[in-house]
């Protein structure tokens, strides 16, 4: 789903974008949007930052609210606000206007990828269990939901307990960026997933710092 | 030669003035003084000496016998002598004080005579006076008797001694006051003046509110004012010079802004129209290509402006991370596609602390331009201290010729349009200068030995900022 409030740029990514095979749905307002959000359930949302009444970062904290349906922040280059604004809002990742399909392409495969394989096993730490065949993390017994990006991110980094992920390692690993990626994308998401599995986000057990290097999940 | 300050100036001058006046006047005080006392002293003895001579001239025997002159000469006072023809009078021990001057004027007028000397270490009065007969009719003839009279004016010196130097004390006592009030004068020149350059100096330090309070009604306080208007005016002119500077930037900034939506529009179609034109034929198909690549340039050319409109206007900022240089310019290559056309040497790993986008940009920018400009092959190294980081550019073209180097960095400016080969938006070179200045660090155009354009990058290597 677009959410852009330009009618022209709306209907020229929904034109790139279903020509490149995505079944598509426009919104021009956050409001109306957020209403095509519930009715359509899209896999994901393209989201302008700049719209008429509320604006993109409100949109994303309700999409983030409701559910866990990714989003990808279109904005200005330059525009480092807008970055870090929407990060914190929760965006899984942003793309710099004016996108070329190809590269926003690239963007939601990585990030719709994100929702990796089932895999078989089911890891236990502590009080937290994962569950990689029906791909669901539970705390203390209760259901945690995760977006596919802080998903994929628990599960790379629990793979190996004890190893150290530099933020360049993740980016390239998770989010299938190449080496301009931005590492704000990486300690954004962390310090979302701590929120959710951490009973105290500011001493983490299962996602630790290393500082100057990176993070690494455990020793638990 | 004048002291140095203002301070030492004023006080000296207003010493000098207070002093040589109060001495003047002294002097002339004390010198008025004296004369009136001497001449007062003078005429006291004249009257005595003449009313002496009077009161006994009319008992006098004539012709006069010693015993006369001996009794006029006590009767007129104690250094007195009285001659007549060869008799002298035996009183007065200090008579040999009379000079010739005084004997000639008395033998040949026939009136009293008065002088001053100084003799024996002491001032001296001397009176001589010839004796006159007064006949029955009424002339008077010299009677040839001669009165000489001397009278020692020591207490008269001395009253006058202690009267200049009781002027000269106060005139001792007028310098501390004089310095006292030249000083206090000086302070209330001198802080008006102090104030007016405390808020100059404010105001070259670019505190252009600075003003200062004008007080009174004297030049100063018209020198204050005139400060203020200054001050003023170049306030005015600066704050109507920056406001147009910034709508300038403004102007740039919101015209490269409004492009993006448009822009955006363009590119999202651009790749739709691209598979498009493959089936299309001839003419459409070249025309819908142009318009591609044109809308590529165009995109390019408006992120280009965008950037430079940040440096402008200061908002620029850096987002330093550990970065290894020689593998961070590699990936530029390669992002690129110019592994093939580029060599690039970085023999060891440096780690410097800068932006990766911005590093990604200046490499991207100077080995873009020397494709561009340069011939193949363009090599690239890195090199580094343990305080700084060298990236070098060199292609193996002409070089650039000596005209061309002063404006290499500037914004637009095109050395030889007809070699380009693919155009730039001609704010390639300016952005990696303004990204390697925003690193502190420095860029530079020149010719290699070789011949080729050769562009060198210096950056500071930035350690953790903790």
């Amino acid at each position: 789903m677009i959410i852009e409030d330009d009618p022209r740029l709306r209907r020229g990514l929904e034109l790139a974008l279903s020509r490149l095979g995505y079944a598509v749905r426009a919104a021009g307002t956050g409001e109306e949007g957020l209403l095509l959000l519930q009715e359509s359930k899209p896999d994901l949302v393209v989201l302008d930052v700049v719209l008429p009444g509320i604006d993109g970062f409100q949109v994303c904290r309700r999409i983030r609210a409701a559910g866990t349906t990714p989003v990808i922040m279109l904005t200005a280059r330059g525009d480092d606000f807008d970055v870090v604004a929407g990060l914190e809002a929760g965006a899984d990742d942003y793309v710099v206007k004016p996108a070329r399909p190809s590269v926003l392409d690239a963007r939601i495969r990585a990030v719709l990828r994100r929702m990796p394989g089932a895999g078989e096993d089911v890891r236990e730490f502590g009080e937290l269990r994962i569950d990689t065949s029906s791909l669901t993390v539970a705390l203390r017994g209760e259901q945690v939901p995760l977006t596919p990006t802080e998903m994929r991110l628990l599960l790379t980094i629990s793979r190996a307990p004890g190893r150290v992920f530099s933020r360049q390692q993740l980016l390239e690993q998770v989010w299938e960026h190449d080496y301009l990626g931005d590492s704000r994308l990486v300690d954004n998401c962390v310090q979302r997933l701590r929120a959710k599995i951490e009973a105290d986000a500011a001493n983490p057990v299962y996602v630790q710092t290393v500082r100057g290097f990176g993070y690494r999940f455990g020793p638990v | 030669m004048w002291p140095g300050g203002l301070r030492a100036r004023l006080l000296v001058a207003f010493v000098l003035v207070t002093v040589l006046g109060a001495a003047a006047v002294a002097w002339s005080s004390a010198r008025s003084a004296s004369s009136a006392l001497a001449a007062g002293a003078e005429q006291q003895f004249v009257e005595t000496v003449t009313n002496q001579i009077t009161a006994n001239a009319a008992g006098l025997t004539y012709p006069p016998g010693q015993s006369t002159l001996d009794q006029l000469a006590s009767a007129v006072g104690a250094d007195t002598t009285v001659t007549y023809q060869h008799l002298r009078s035996t009183t007065g021990p200090d008579t040999d004080l009379v000079t010739d001057a005084v004997r000639a004027a008395v033998q040949h007028g026939d009136s009293l005579f008065v002088q001053r000397i100084a003799a024996q270490g002491r001032p001296w009065l001397i009176v001589g006076t010839p004796v006159m007969i007064t006949s029955t009719t009424g002339a008077r003839t010299p009677s040839g008797i001669q009165v000489y009279a001397v009278r020692d004016l020591t207490g008269v010196q001395r009253q006058i001694d202690s009267l200049t130097r009781s002027e000269a004390i106060t005139t001792g006592l007028a310098l501390p006051l004089a310095v006292l009030l030249a000083l206090v004068a000086a302070g209330s020149v001198l802080r008006p003046v102090r104030r007016l350059r405390d808020t100059a100096r404010r105001l070259s330090a670019g505190d252009l509110d600075a003003r200062a309070v004008p007080r009174g009604a004297d030049e100063l306080a018209d020198l204050t004012v005139t400060l203020n208007v200054m001050a003023e005016s170049v306030q005015t002119s600066m704050a109507a010079m920056r406001r147009m500077q910034d709508d300038a930037r403004r102007f740039a900034a919101d015209a490269s802004h409004e492009l993006r939506t448009p822009l955006s529009t363009l590119t999202a179609v651009m790749e739709v129209l691209a598979a498009a034109s493959e089936e299309m034929d001839g003419d459409a198909r070249e025309s819908a290509q142009l318009a591609i690549a044109e809308t590529h340039r165009l995109v390019q050319l408006a992120e280009d402006l965008m950037e430079v409109s940040r440096f402008d206007a200061g908002t620029a900022r850096l987002r330093t991370e550990d970065v290894e240089i020689g593998g961070a310019v590699r990936d530029c290559l390669r992002t690129r596609a110019w592994t093939d056309r580029v060599a690039l040497s970085a023999p060891e790993e440096i780690w410097s602390r800068c932006d990766r986008r911005r590093l990604d940009v200046i490499v991207a920018n100077l080995v873009g331009n020397a494709l561009r400009h340069g011939a193949p092959p363009v090599r690239v190294s890195v090199s580094g201290t343990p305080e700084q980081v060298w990236i070098e550019v060199t292609d193996s073209g002409p070089g650039l010729p000596e005209h061309v180097l002063p404006h290499v960095f500037d914004r637009f400016y095109k050395a030889d349009e007809a070699r380009t080969r693919a155009p730039g938006s001609g704010l390639g070179l300016a952005i990696a200068l303004e990204n390697t200045l925003l690193h502190g660090g420095e860029l530079t155009a020149g010719n290699a030995s070789s011949g080729g354009a050769r562009f060198v990058v210096r950056l500071p290597r930035g350690r953790e900022d903790t």
